[in-house]
C-alpha cells in the first residue's frame, strides 16, 4: 500500500487554494479492521478519522510546497484544530478544500473544510469538518540539524498525482 | 490600540495556540514554563500575530535562533556576556534583568514572556 490519502487534485490556485478528493474504497485494507465484525456486532468499515486528517495534510501540504516549486521540506509541525463530525463509509468521496492563511519562509498556517460527497443523496456536498495546519519548511527552521539534500518529501508517489492531476 | 487591547487580543491568540485556559495567561506568564509552548508552537505564534496584528515578523525577530547552536554565543553551558550583550541588542522587547544573574542557555526559554510578546507588538506597531 502506498501512503497516499488523495487520489487527485481537482483544483489550484498556486499559493492560495487546493482542492483534492479521495475515493474512499472497499478494496481498502484497513476498512476491514476498522470496524471489523465482533461478536454479535456486525463489521463496520468506517474512514479512520486519522486518515482524513492525513489527506489534507497531503493536501494543504502540497498547496504549500507548490509554492516555492517544490524546493522547500514541507513538514507537518502542529495541527491546530481538527473537526469531524460525521463518518465517511465506502462509496464516499471526501473533498478536501485547503486554503493558506500565512506563508512566510519559516513555513505555512493552512486552513481546512472537509467535504462529504454521498452517491445516496446524488452526489450532494455536506461540510464535515475543519482541519487547521501549520507546516515548517525544515530547512529553514533545523538549523544545524542535516537532512538528506533531496526533497524526500514530495515522492514519486506525489509527483505522479501532480502529472496526472495536469499540475506543474 | 491600547497595551490592554494589545494584550486581551495576544491573550486569546495564546489560548488557541498552546490550549490554555484565558485565566491562566497574564503578563508574567512564561510561554514554555507557564503555558507550555514547545518550539514549534513559537512559530504558531507568530504567524498568528502577523495575521491578528497585520504585522510583518522577520525570522528570529521575536524570538532569536537557538543560541546553543551559536558556539560564539555559549560557553560552559551559559550565555557569555558578549552573546548576552547580542541578545539585548536583538531583542529589546524582553527583559533580562533575571536571566543575568543565571544565565544558563537552558533559561533561554524562560526569557520569553507574554509580556515581551505584548512589549514586541507594540513596537511593531509604533512604526508600522
Amino acid at each position: 500500500m502506498r501512503w497516499m490519502w488523495i487520489d487527485r487534485i481537482v483544483e489550484l490556485v498556486p499559493r492560495e487554494r487546493l482542492v483534492a478528493v479521495k475515493n474512499v474504497s472497499m478494496a481498502e485494507e484497513h476498512l476491514h479492521d476498522h470496524f471489523e465484525a465482533k461478536g454479535k456486532r456486525a463489521a463496520m468499515p468506517i474512514m479512520p478519522a486519522c486518515f482524513i486528517l492525513e489527506g489534507m495534510a497531503q493536501t494543504a501540504g502540497i498547496l504549500v510546497g507548490h509554492a516555492e516549486e517544490f524546493r522547500e521540506k514541507v513538514i507537518l509541525a502542529k495541527v491546530g484544530k481538527a473537526e469531524l463530525h460525521r463518518e465517511a463509509v465506502p462509496g464516499n468521496v471526501l473533498r478536501y478544500t485547503a486554503t493558506i492563511q500565512h506563508m512566510d519562509k519559516s513555513g505555512a498556517s493552512t486552513a481546512g473544510v472537509v467535504e462529504l460527497l454521498d452517491p445516496m443523496k446524488g452526489w450532494s456536498a455536506e461540510t464535515i469538518g475543519t482541519i487547521d495546519l501549520m507546516f515548517s519548511h525544515i530547512d529553514q527552521n533545523m538549523s544545524g540539524e542535516e537532512f538528506p539534500e533531496h526533497n524526500f518529501v514530495f515522492s514519486e508517489s506525489f509527483r505522479t498525482l501532480l502529472r496526472t492531476s495536469g499540475v506543474r | 490600540m491600547t497595551r490592554d487591547e494589545i494584550f486581551n487580543k495576544v491573550r486569546t491568540l495564546l489560548v488557541d495556540a498552546l490550549v490554555v485556559d484565558e485565566e491562566g495567561v497574564n503578563m508574567q506568564s512564561r510561554l514554555t514554563t507557564d503555558l507550555g509552548a514547545e518550539s514549534i508552537d513559537f512559530l504558531d505564534i507568530v504567524f498568528r500575530l502577523s495575521q491578528v496584528f497585520g504585522i510583518t515578523i522577520g525570522q528570529g525577530e521575536l524570538f532569536p535562533e537557538n543560541p546553543a547552536q551559536q558556539a560564539d554565543m555559549v560557553k560552559d553551558g551559559k550565555v557569555t556576556a558578549g552573546g548576552l550583550t547580542m541578545l539585548k541588542s536583538k531583542l529589546p522587547h524582553v527583559d533580562f534583568a533575571a536571566f543575568e544573574k543565571d544565565p544558563s542557555v537552558k533559561r533561554v526559554g524562560e526569557l520569553f514572556t507574554v509580556e515581551a510578546v505584548v512589549n514586541f507588538v507594540e513596537r511593531k506597531l509604533a512604526t508600522k
